[in-house]
């Protein structure tokens, strides 16, 4: 489904992502995890070029990512992707924010977006805010309509960049629900996230990136049972530690 | 349960002892205040209104009562030049239907139900029929070159096309301006920088005086028309500084939400961004129309009649000669009504498109 093979990327001098290899199967569940500046979120948002790489290559879905903007839209329509921030259009409703994409890019008749994106917003048990704006909900509501909102493109693959980093605590757990749902239903996900028990719960590997590269990739419980760096051990004990 | 919240009690007598007669300076302060204002406005309203005269075939009256009453009658005589200029006098309900038809249009295109394409094709229709008004030559209507065009006719014109076409043009100035394109950016920035730093009558000038010079013999582009280029110009640099700030407030994760859906840069721009930029942009936009709509009687430079220049030429008259603080606040006041409502119509527009962000905490 995804390939990335000796990917490389800089900000300015600044390498962000060393030599990057990473291979995701269909309906597999990736958790990233890693202290902060390491490059976690910089490597999901290559995927569906928010950024660019300057080096290796990166394969979504049978198409390599470049220059070719068309090839970039391609992947953009098979890929959903969930930000830390939400980021749901303000201007309009939440029914509108779902039925947008397959409307103007998947060409679907506005009827059927509209049905497609009620089923979403009840699966995300939301949808009884349909009519409102973004604004009137509250910060866990808000992250279930992105997810609606992202699957409501039927994408192969779903990106989520740190999903629940900026809810309040009371919050994360509807938040995550859903997304433990949405991985038993067999979605790929690529999940950069601290939350350690959903890590446990869904992730088939779990990879650890510190300073730009992936240190060390294994099965949850291996992982969080023996991890094998020393960089993973500190940074468990960090975030397991209190 | 929480306690009720006390009920304030309002009334006239209450307000006026807190805000003007809080206590002896302050009620001294108030008196003061009140009878300077009163002084003032008293003789005003003496001549503006009680000793003024409002019809009256000739000066003669007027120039009697001069400085004791104010000779409105003098605008009663001469309206319709001011409002149609030296447009033909048998003609002027011509002109006279096409004010009503853009009165009508702009409270047509004021209401947000009437926001659909089908308004850009009552527009192109509505222009179309005040085109053949105007002109005439085809219908039985007798042909108008528009040189004989004036008034408050030619000031609404210049300032319904000029922002027509300079919003337009300004949005893709802005986007240019913030383009990936390192040749689309400078051609932006360089047309902005450069028109905004000319002063409109000099455009005026190079479009009037200039432009002519340059164009092949025998080639001539009407005086109005290179008017109204020279305003459609100049205005869209301003507008698009305007609008440049309004994409500036879009947060980078609107773009990016965008794009991660697979939109095209153009869908991008007109569903999720213009959208929100303008919405921002509200009050500066308004701000530079109202502008614009002023700065049309500058064309009186190069000789095009506006509403000001029709008082002007009207004041010329040996007749009415001396009466140019009547005719000057008139004009004041048609200047006046029509700014006023592109002011009290934006603040209308920004409390209803507002609506959407009452935010979650009061209504939860």
């Amino acid at each position: 489904m995804i390939e990335m093979k000796g990917v490389n990327k800089w900000f300015g001098e600044f390498q962000v992502l060393k030599n990057i290899d990473l291979t995701v199967a269909l309906g597999e569940k990736i958790v990233i995890c890693g202290p902060s500046g390491s490059g976690k979120s910089t490597l999901v948002r290559l995927i569906n070029n928010l950024e660019t790489h300057q080096k290796g290559r990166i394969v979504v879905d049978g198409i390599e990512l470049g220059e070719d903007l068309k090839a970039i839209e391609a992947v953009r329509r098979e890929v959903g992707m969930v930000f830390q921030q939400f980021n749901l259009f303000p201007h309009l409703s939440v029914l509108e924010n779902l039925t947008l994409a397959p409307i103007w890019v998947r060409r679907m008749p506005k009827k059927d977006a509209e049905e497609l994106a009620m089923q979403l917003l009840n699966r995300v048990r939301i949808a009884e805010q349909a009519a409102k704006f973004p604004a009137q909900l509250s910060g866990g509501q808000q992250q279930r309509v992105a997810i609606a909102r992202a699957l409501a493109m039927r994408p192969k693959v779903m990106l989520f960049d740190e999903p629940t980093s900026a809810l309040d605590p009371e919050m994360i757990k509807e938040v995550l629900d859903v997304m433990v749902e949405l991985a038993q239903e067999g979605m790929t996900m690529l999940v950069v996230t601290h939350e350690m028990g959903f890590a446990r719960t869904v992730a088939d590997r779990v990879c650890f990136m510190d300073e730009g590269e992936i240190v060390e990739t294994g099965k949850p419980k291996e992982f969080f049972a023996a991890p094998k760096t020393e960089r993973a051990k500190l940074f468990l004990s960090q975030i397991l530690g209190h | 349960m929480s306690p009720a919240r006390p009920a304030f009690r309002s009334s006239p007598v209450r307000w006026l002892r807190e805000n003007l007669f809080y206590n002896v300076p302050s009620a001294i302060v108030t008196l003061l205040l009140a009878y300077v204002a009163w002084s003032a406005l008293a003789p005003f309203i003496e001549w503006a209104f009680v000793n003024a005269i409002w019809q009256a075939p000739d000066s003669k009256g007027c120039r009697e009562a001069k400085g004791i009453g104010a000779c409105w009658a003098m605008i009663t005589e001469k309206h319709r030049f001011i409002l149609f200029g030296t447009y033909p006098f048998e003609q002027h309900w011509r002109p006279g239907l096409c004010i009503l038809l853009l009165l009508a249009l702009y409270v047509v295109s004021a209401m947000r139900r009437f926001w659909r394409p089908a308004l850009a094709l009552v527009w192109l229709a509505g222009l179309a029929l005040i085109g053949v008004l105007m002109w005439g030559g085809i219908f039985g209507l007798a042909y108008v070159e528009n040189e004989r065009w004036g008034g408050l006719m030619l000031t609404l014109l210049l300032a319904t096309f000029g922002i027509a076409f300079a919003f337009p043009l300004s949005i893709l100035l802005a986007l240019g301006r913030r383009s990936d394109m390192p040749a689309v950016r400078i051609l932006s920035v360089g047309y902005i920088e450069l028109i905004r730093g000319v002063p409109l009558i000099s455009l005026l000038f190079m479009a009037s005086v200039m432009l002519p010079l340059f164009l092949p013999e025998g080639v001539s582009v009407n005086k109005l028309l290179r008017a109204q280029i020279a305003i459609v110009l100049f205005a869209a640099a301003y507008l698009a500084e305007v609008v440049r700030g309004g994409l500036q407030a879009v947060p980078q994760g609107q773009y990016e939400a965008a794009d991660a859906m697979g939109l095209s840069y153009w869908r991008k721009t007109l569903l999720i961004v213009l959208p929100q930029a303008l919405r921002v942009a509200i009050p500066p936009l308004v701000n530079t129309f109202i502008g614009l709509f002023k700065d049309t009687s500058l064309v009186v430079i190069i000789g095009l009649f506006d509403l000001l220049t029709s008082i002007k030429v009207a004041l010329g008259e040996p007749a009415w000669n001396g009466f140019g603080v009547e005719a000057y606040i008139f004009a004041s006041l048609v200047y006046f009504t029509f700014c006023y409502a592109m002011s009290q119509y934006s603040q209308n527009l920004e409390r209803e498109l507002a609506r959407g962000k009452a935010h979650y905490l009061r209504e939860n």
